[in-house]
């Protein structure tokens, strides 16, 4: 092993107080600590004003506190051909894409990583409420200890390859604590907001800024056995178990999103927050990544979640070809959603994820979610 | 691992005479040169003597120095200063597409005001042609700025020729000379130049002082307002420390040019040698006969400057490159793609060294070994 000063480690750093935080933590065990800040999209606006300038002038300003070189890097063009493209491609075919998830697979864990590793780094650091635990010389991924934070859900396509050459220094810290110690080290990040939302959206609608980029279709809004109930703005600005801005009020229980039929550009909605069209009992999830594939066996139990933030739900996982898989819920789950990411733990081991291709009820295809 | 400098374009480190020039006259010379008492009157003294050696380093008239806050402010008065001050006379102005950006968004700034601007291109030899300017010449072109050396290439540019070609022309000749100061001859005279830019922290002076130098005939407006200081050219309170510094930098420099020139050409062509027995690819950015020994611009195929500078900085050799890279946004060199084409490699693989006193033959040649480890780790990959 080498010693923590001759170990380089690149922080990826984006003018936050968790990569502020994370670069400190490292630089106080000693570690020759590198923060890199990463532009992967433009948003300059027409006075030439762009939120990662004022980002990065953040990461230089901590940086210098904590005496540490730093540098920034360009991927807005990986980002678009990885990412964007994913995520319109999602959009158009009717479903909720997760773009932290790839722009992690894609972009963090690899086109940056390759970028700390031709910096000649040990490490690839970020701010990231995740662990990593060696145990017999294998590599594996907890939660975060803060449950409220925990964001092993956007990596779930990590491989183990990946996880040798990781570090989450704010793994084992709770979102207060983080804070405090950016205070007590009067960090120029400590009371910045956390961002929220997709990065490349920011603080912008989100309808907005989608009609930039994909032509929206408005059509009628039905309930599930043709009563038409109004219209809809495009179906690509609705996601299942929605009910806000539906503008459907009237007598009884609120009205919620439940599905969309591409086809007919019809988007249905129904009634009642525990309509039984808003729940499924299984799904088939592809591109599915197994942190440790030669552990999994052909069907086993285990929890999941099927969105960010979301209690653990029992199911069984059963194997299938080309990297897919069928998950059984032990119980009914509501609003699961095509285009999302489903993500497996073992405790707190996760064993990898995949994304929600089909949503399963009583051994059939739901059709009607999109 | 001790850093090594190779930046002496961006900027260089002060002569520790020329602070030794300047310590006395924070305490004891801290009159305001306006004033009419004997502490003003001796501060103005001071001024006055480091005005003289400005001039005299150029040939030029005392009266024609106008002290400014470095390069950036001097090439700003000398554009916007006469476009403004001569609209009577017409509205044309010429200069290249690779200046400095001090140069080049004035330039850019005086469009919007209304000004025609043409800007000549320069070949891969990074030099713009004196008959470019010919055929861009107009009967009502005002004004035409060309710098005398280039930052990122340093290739020298035909500034006396273009001189001759307006001497019988009623446009001012404006020249950036930041870089050419102390390494080349300069007398605007022979030149043939009306306003001449010259900026005290690339000579081993303090920061924050430079000058214009602006002919007597010069119709010139001021860009600030305020007191009568500079005549009324350039108001606000004189920096007397930073001109007394600077004129011991300007003495030193003279003093010392050819045996700087000699100096740095050798650690050039050190450099280069070093570059070269380590069997590394990497090709030449502009006719390497035309430049001043000071600056080599290096393009290193199969890598891309961001890799390049970190890994640099990081086993500690401190170069630069003419891409901008602010937060992430990397613009490919203005001056590599004037020359070669903006979709051309070099435009974003390539690096300036640059040479000066803060050099020793062993720093140089550690610093080749150094980039020639690193090349090979990139693009062996």
């Amino acid at each position: 092993m080498k010693d923590n000063k001759d170990t380089r480690v690149v922080v990826g750093m984006s003018g936050g107080v968790d990569s502020s935080v994370a670069a400190l933590l490292l630089k106080e065990q000693g570690y020759d600590v590198v923060g890199i800040f990463m532009k992967n999209w433009d948003d300059t606006d027409e006075f030439g004003v762009c939120t990662a300038t004022e980002d990065f002038d953040d990461v230089v300003r901590v940086c210098n506190q904590l005496d540490i070189p730093y540098y920034s890097v360009n991927f807005e063009k990986q980002y678009w051909d990885k990412v964007f493209t994913y995520f319109l491609d999602e959009y158009k075919a009717g479903r909720t894409p997760n773009p932290d998830v790839i722009c992690n697979k894609e972009i963090k864990f690899k086109a940056f990583m390759d970028h700390a590793m031709s910096l000649g780094a040990d490490y690839l650091a970020t701010g990231h409420y995740a662990q990593v635990k060696e145990e017999d010389g294998r590599y594996y991924m907890l939660r975060g200890a803060d449950d409220n934070k925990d964001q092993t859900y956007f990596l779930n396509q990590l491989s183990e390859e990946v996880l040798e050459k990781v570090m989450f220094p704010l793994g084992h810290l709770e979102k207060p604590k983080v804070r405090e110690m950016a205070k007590k080290h009067d960090l120029v990040t400590a009371a910045k907001k956390d961002s929220t939302g997709i990065c490349f959206i920011g603080e912008r609608n989100f309808k907005e800024f989608l009609s930039e980029y994909l032509p929206a279709q408005p059509g009628e809004m039905q309930t599930m056995n043709g009563t038409v109930k109004g219209r809809h703005d495009g179906l690509m600005y609705y996601t299942l178990g929605q009910r806000q801005g539906l503008g459907i009020g009237g007598a009884g229980d609120p009205w919620f999103v439940v599905g969309k039929d591409l086809k007919k550009n019809v988007l249905y909605v129904e009634q009642g927050f525990a309509n039984e069209k808003l729940y499924s009992d299984g799904l088939i999830a592809t591109d599915v990544n197994w942190i440790h594939p030669e552990q999994i066996t052909d069907q086993f139990t285990c929890t999941a979640k099927f969105r960010y933030r979301q209690k653990n739900s029992n199911v069984t996982v059963t194997k299938m070809e080309d990297g897919k898989a069928r998950v059984d819920f032990a119980n009914m789950e509501r609003a699961v959603t095509p285009g999302q990411a489903v993500v497996f733990y073992d405790g707190d081991v996760c064993l990898g994820g995949g994304t929600i291709d089909e949503i399963i009820k009583n051994n059939r295809a739901l059709d009607y979610v999109g | 691992m001790e850093a090594i400098y190779l930046d002496h374009a961006a900027t260089t480190p002060m002569d520790p005479r020329v602070l030794e020039a300047m310590q006395p006259v924070y305490q004891e010379v801290f009159g305001n040169p306006s004033s009419v008492h004997s502490f003003g009157r001796k501060a103005r003294q001071w001024l006055d003597a480091a005005r003289r050696v400005m001039a005299g380093s150029i040939g030029a008239n005392e009266k024609e120095i106008i002290f400014t806050s470095g390069g950036t402010e001097a090439d700003n008065l000398a554009l916007i200063g006469t476009a403004m001050a001569n609209r009577d006379k017409g509205n044309h102005i010429i200069t290249t597409v690779q200046e400095h950006h001090a140069t080049l968004h004035t330039a850019e700034y005086l469009e919007t005001q209304g000004f025609k601007v043409t800007f000549l291109p320069v070949d891969e030899s990074g030099s713009v042609k004196v008959e470019h300017l010919e055929q861009a010449l107009r009967d009502d072109t005002i004004l035409v700025s060309v710098m005398y050396v280039n930052n990122e290439t340093g290739v020298v540019q035909p500034i006396a020729e273009i001189g001759a070609v307006l001497r019988d022309h009623q446009a001012y000749f404006h020249t950036d000379a930041v870089q050419a100061f102390g390494l080349l001859d300069l007398d605007v005279t022979e030149l043939g130049v009306d306003m001449l830019t010259v900026s005290s922290h690339k000579i081993n002076g303090p920061k924050g002082i430079g000058f214009l130098y602006a002919a007597d005939h010069v119709k010139l407006q001021a860009l600030q307002f305020g007191g009568e200081q500079e005549r009324k050219r350039r108001p606000g309170t004189e920096n007397v420390p930073g001109a007394v510094g600077f004129q011991k930098a300007v003495e030193l420099a003279q003093k010392n040019k050819e045996a700087n020139q000699k100096r740095y050409q050798h650690f050039r062509q050190l450099f280069l040698d070093e570059l070269r027995n380590e069997n590394i690819r990497f090709d030449v950015n502009g006719e390497e006969t035309a430049t001043v020994p000071s600056i080599v611009n290096l393009s290193f195929p199969g890598t891309n400057v961001e890799t390049l500078l970190m890994n640099f900085d990081l086993d500690g050799v401190a170069a630069s490159s003419g891409s901008a890279c602010t937060a992430g946004s990397v613009e490919p060199s203005h001056v590599l793609s004037a020359m070669f084409g903006s979709d051309h490699a070099c435009t974003t693989n390539s690096i300036r060294f640059s040479f000066g006193s803060y050099n020793t033959e062993e720093n140089v040649t550690e610093a080749a070994w150094r980039v020639a480890r690193i090349v090979k780790r990139l693009t062996e990959r």
